[in-house]
């Protein structure tokens, strides 16, 4: 598996990192040497093994259904750069 | 599971009929106090990112840790849909960029959701039902709000609904026209309301339906499909699917082709247009989320849920036509909404003989009370007739203490100064007469005033008729009317 110049430019579209066209080639040549490095994972055969989520049995940790956070805005909107009434101000995302 | 599809209303075209397919996503935001990973408040409104903690808000290092309640509310709403609970089921990332998806992806469930296949049954026009498969249900966050009218070059993002739980619950194509979509969605809102899983309010958003059109020639392959999104009135989805399939069947027909996309419904023009800028939008890059193992629970603990579920309203219905002997049309009005069922139920309980009473009560509650309720544009939890009192009012005229024509006065007594029916009944003297010696006398007194009547009574006895109303009149429509009909036959001779 490799990827084209295209799907450099797709990747990090869809990602919203500004990619110059000068920097293509030498991320398509870096993401195609880590593709190949993945690849020998093919190499072995995992029929019918499940896929390991832990390395110790472990079971999902779950939450009571309680209020106990939240009511921060002044520290939500902290780090924001522009905000107003405690809104997030954006540019305009709207058609 | 095997669902046979019930044909649809076909549409008329230039070159024959068409048949319209249907299939539904409908997010239904999950009651629960906390949210679905967080524990901010999920409550309606608030301040602008009040109800907003550090994991909802995205920021770093923070960790999710699920709600048991939600996952409790899923799996309590699979089964009411009949459905498969999968005991282990994962969350995925479906990754897109927006201002009000803070995280930069949606946890979400993809191929493994917490709830398999199962079915729903809706009810048609005209008594009919149609079978409505389930493909699945599964479990994901709500994202924040953007608001675009407050400034003319920005826009501002409220993130109190971001990380709200919701259930996203997928239909099979198995709808086949407006009808059967509405019917759909108002039936699987209802049995979410007797669940308690949402609140089912669309107003508020709590409930909102995707809807996939496409048409295609009866039996023929199926069409490219266009999906509606964000309907949240069961009028406007009708009026979207017979829009958006005429559109269809017009381009079709004009020898263009269908572009498969998103489009929204504007309901003051009554149409859908496309939503622009969006080919992107479908590369979601699912992955699992390596912040949460799978979800996995014991089928013991699906049938401890399943023991407290209560009776849902398919059961009530179906008990109401056996116990109580009530039609399915009646029954099916009770059970439709659930504040209905528990205001009848309520009036059941206050009936000394249920068995006696019961239809009797249901008429009352259908008819008259519902009535009254929408010519003043009430809704049934701001009835002023409470349930007791119309369980009073019912078992006078079970019991024969008034008759039905004196219950209507003392109803609207009731209704509008409100009071005891059993004591207005006594202080008004309300109580039908049964007291026969005092019948007699009326009876003998209009007889003895009016030979000429019968003399013509005589002759020709459905002018009897004549008599009973003198009599009721003169009672003041309290005489038992059958004891009148009784007596005057007897009188008259006839």
């Amino acid at each position: 598996m490799s990827v084209d110049a295209a799907t450099v430019r797709r990747i990090a579209h869809l990602a919203r990192i500004a990619v110059t066209e000068a920097e293509v080639p030498h991320l398509q040549g870096e993401l195609n040497a880590m593709l190949a490095f993945v690849e020998q994972l093919s190499e072995v055969n995992v029929d019918g093994v499940e896929p390991m989520t832990s390395v110790t049995p472990m079971e999902m940790k779950k939450r009571q259904d309680v209020v106990n956070d939240g009511e921060i805005p002044d520290d939500i909107v902290r780090n924001a750069p522009e905000t107003q009434n405690h809104f997030f101000l954006v540019p305009k995302v709207v058609e | 599971m095997n669902v046979s599809v019930k044909p649809g209303k076909l549409i008329k075209g230039q070159t024959g009929d068409w048949e319209v397919v249907i299939g539904m996503e409908v997010h239904a935001q999950v009651t629960s106090k906390s949210k679905l990973f967080s524990g901010a408040s999920t409550e309606f409104g608030g301040e602008p990112n009040s109800h907003v903690s550090l994991v909802d808000a995205a920021m770093p290092g923070m960790l999710p840790v699920i709600n048991e309640e939600c996952v409790k509310q899923a799996v309590r709403t699979g089964l009411g849909l009949n459905a498969k609970i999968n005991l282990r089921s994962v969350f995925d990332r479906k990754n897109y960029f927006y201002p009000d998806l803070p995280q930069g992806y949606q946890i979400s469930q993809y191929k493994s959701p917490i709830v398999g296949e199962g079915e729903i049954i809706v009810e048609l026009d005209g008594g009919k039902t149609a079978t409505i498969g389930i493909e699945r249900l599964h479990l994901e966050q709500d994202a924040g709000k953007s608001l675009h009218d407050q400034s003319p070059s920005m826009s501002c993002v409220d993130l109190n609904r971001s990380g709200v739980a919701l259930m996203e619950i997928v239909s099979k194509p198995d709808i086949r026209d407006a009808e059967q979509a509405k019917a759909y969605v108002t039936k699987l809102r209802s049995i979410l309301r007797y669940l308690g899983t949402c609140d089912g309010d669309m107003e508020k958003g709590s409930l909102r339906a995707d809807v996939n059109v496409s048409v295609r020639k009866p039996g023929g392959p199926l069409g490219t499909r266009c999906e509606i999104k964000n309907m949240n009135s069961i009028n406007f989805i009708g009026q979207a699917i017979e829009y958006e399939a005429r559109r269809q069947i017009e381009i079709i027909e004009d020898g263009g082709t269908i572009d498969q996309e998103t489009r929204l419904f504007d309901p003051n023009k009554g149409e859908t247009r496309s939503m622009r800028s969006k080919e992107e939008a479908h590369d979601y890059r699912y992955f699992p989320d390596p912040d949460l193992l799978p979800l996995e629970f014991t089928q013991s603990y699906v049938d401890e849920l399943k023991k407290k579920l209560p009776e849902l309203p398919d059961q009530k219905k179906a008990r109401f036509i056996e116990s109580l002997g009530l039609s399915p049309y009646d029954a099916g009005v009770l059970v439709a909404e659930r504040e209905s069922a528990v205001f009848y139920e309520t009036v059941l309980d206050g009936l000394a003989d249920k068995t006696r009473d019961g239809k009797l009560a249901a008429n009352w509650v259908i008819n008259e009370l519902f009535g009254r309720l929408n010519k003043e544009g009430h809704g049934i939890t701001a009835s002023p007739v409470s349930a007791s009192q119309l369980a009073a009012i019912v078992g006078l005229i079970g019991e024969g203490t008034i008759s039905g024509k004196i219950a209507k006065d003392l109803f609207e007594i009731v209704w509008t100064e409100g009071g005891d029916p059993r004591e207005l009944v006594e202080s008004r003297g309300m109580k039908q007469v049964t007291d026969l010696g005092a019948i007699e006398k009326v009876v003998d007194d209009i007889i003895a005033a009016n030979p000429d009547k019968v003399a013509q009574a005589k002759a020709k006895p459905q002018l009897a008729g004549w008599f009973v109303g003198q009599v009721m009149k003169s009672s003041g429509g309290k005489a038992n009317p059958q004891a009148v009909n009784d007596l005057l036959k007897a009188k008259l001779g006839i």
